[in-house]
């Protein structure tokens, strides 16, 4: 037997767990109607499961992201002030995050996949509840007939069919969220412990080097500037006239 | 015949078009049975389309049941696999 006919096989055996054997058809109408009602209920609320799974993703994303952009920028300063050392050790940094972060666009889009597909399945089921209201009354009027037993068995079943396949989706979505959310558990404490955070914190070790090159380079600048004063006595950058008021360094006026 | 995609919709195929879906799905029938994953995923793939582009979707309150039932489009062959185990896909 085929795959199709296999499944068809599956998605019967969840339908006829749900059929309820009522004694009179004309019940089974209403409370497969009853089933749908909260079957509608059950699919909207995983909607908002995966809507709320896919926000935490995303601002995991930025986090890391925000992360990913800083230490870029260190190693930009790093190589500006010749510290080729460190700008290496950023961008070695930042390239340890990009696996992280391609994993959370990976799981965003599975997620955003499931939300869409939801969100369908909803609509549908919510048009085959208006409907399925309207026709049960019709045929629990017309019941009387032998042919509107039949058709009510048909409808009966053919309605729970969905059910099962909006039940399945459900089930799916839930699954993948389940896995999703303790990955993203893991990464929520990977950001806490300060693991990831610690790279990039203001007072972080490169940007510590960063600032003491700086401030290093500015001392060095002005001892230069007092060497060349004292040393020569007639420094080229300070000037030609002999016995004039020491200047500043840079030139600027003391 | 009545052909379900799984968290789609139900289309209605022609009996004339069976064939066509039976080529399709001995090939995603091979893949199931070989675990063999790129083959799944294409022969999946083909097998929609055909149902898609030779069936007529049914109105969403349609209320009938399927004859063939197609799985999700984006189904992976493990969890294919693993749904086929569950009561009522037996082989036979």
């Amino acid at each position: 037997m085929g795959v199709m006919k296999r499944m068809s096989g599956i998605l019967q055996a969840k339908t006829n767990k749900m059929l309820d054997k009522a004694e009179d058809p004309r019940e089974s109408l209403d409370l497969s109607y009853q089933h749908l009602l909260e079957n509608l209920q059950k699919v909207r609320r995983s909607v908002a499961d995966v809507t709320t799974a896919k926000k935490r993703i995303e601002l995991q994303a930025t986090q890391l992201q925000g992360q990913a952009d800083k230490l870029q920028q260190q190693a930009k300063d790093a190589l500006g002030q010749n510290r080729e050392d460190l700008a290496r050790e950023a961008l070695a940094r930042r390239a340890a995050l990009e696996p992280q972060l391609a994993e959370l666009q990976t799981q965003h889009q599975q997620v955003a996949d499931q939300e869409t597909k939801l969100i369908v399945t909803s609509k549908n089921l919510q048009t085959q509840v208006d409907a399925f209201r309207t026709k049960k009354e019709t045929m629990k009027a017309t019941y009387t007939a032998a042919e509107a037993q039949t058709k009510i068995g048909e409808a009966v079943s053919g309605i729970s069919e969905s059910m099962g396949d909006a039940g399945m989706s459900v089930q799916r979505a839930q699954d993948k969220i389940d896995s999703m959310q303790a990955r993203a558990g893991a990464m929520d404490e990977l950001l806490a412990s300060g693991a990831l955070t610690d790279l990039t914190n203001p007072v972080d070790d490169i940007q510590a080097q960063l600032d003491q090159v700086s401030a290093t380079s500015t001392v060095d600048d002005e001892l230069a500037a007092l060497k060349a004063e004292i040393g020569s006595g007639a420094p080229a950058q300070i000037g030609p006239a002999e016995g004039e008021a020491p200047k500043g360094p840079g030139g600027a006026p003391a | 015949m009545i052909v379900r995609i799984l968290g789609e919709a139900q289309f209605d195929v022609a009996d004339t078009d069976k064939s066509t879906l039976d080529n399709l799905e001995h090939a995603l029938n091979a893949a199931v049975e070989g675990h063999d994953e790129t083959a799944f995923a294409s022969a999946l793939a083909s097998l929609i389309d055909a149902v898609r582009r030779t069936g007529t979707p049914l109105a969403p309150d349609s209320f009938t049941s399927s004859d063939l039932v197609v799985p999700f489009s984006d189904a992976t062959l493990d969890e294919t696999k693993a749904l086929l185990e569950e009561p009522g896909g037996e082989r036979t």
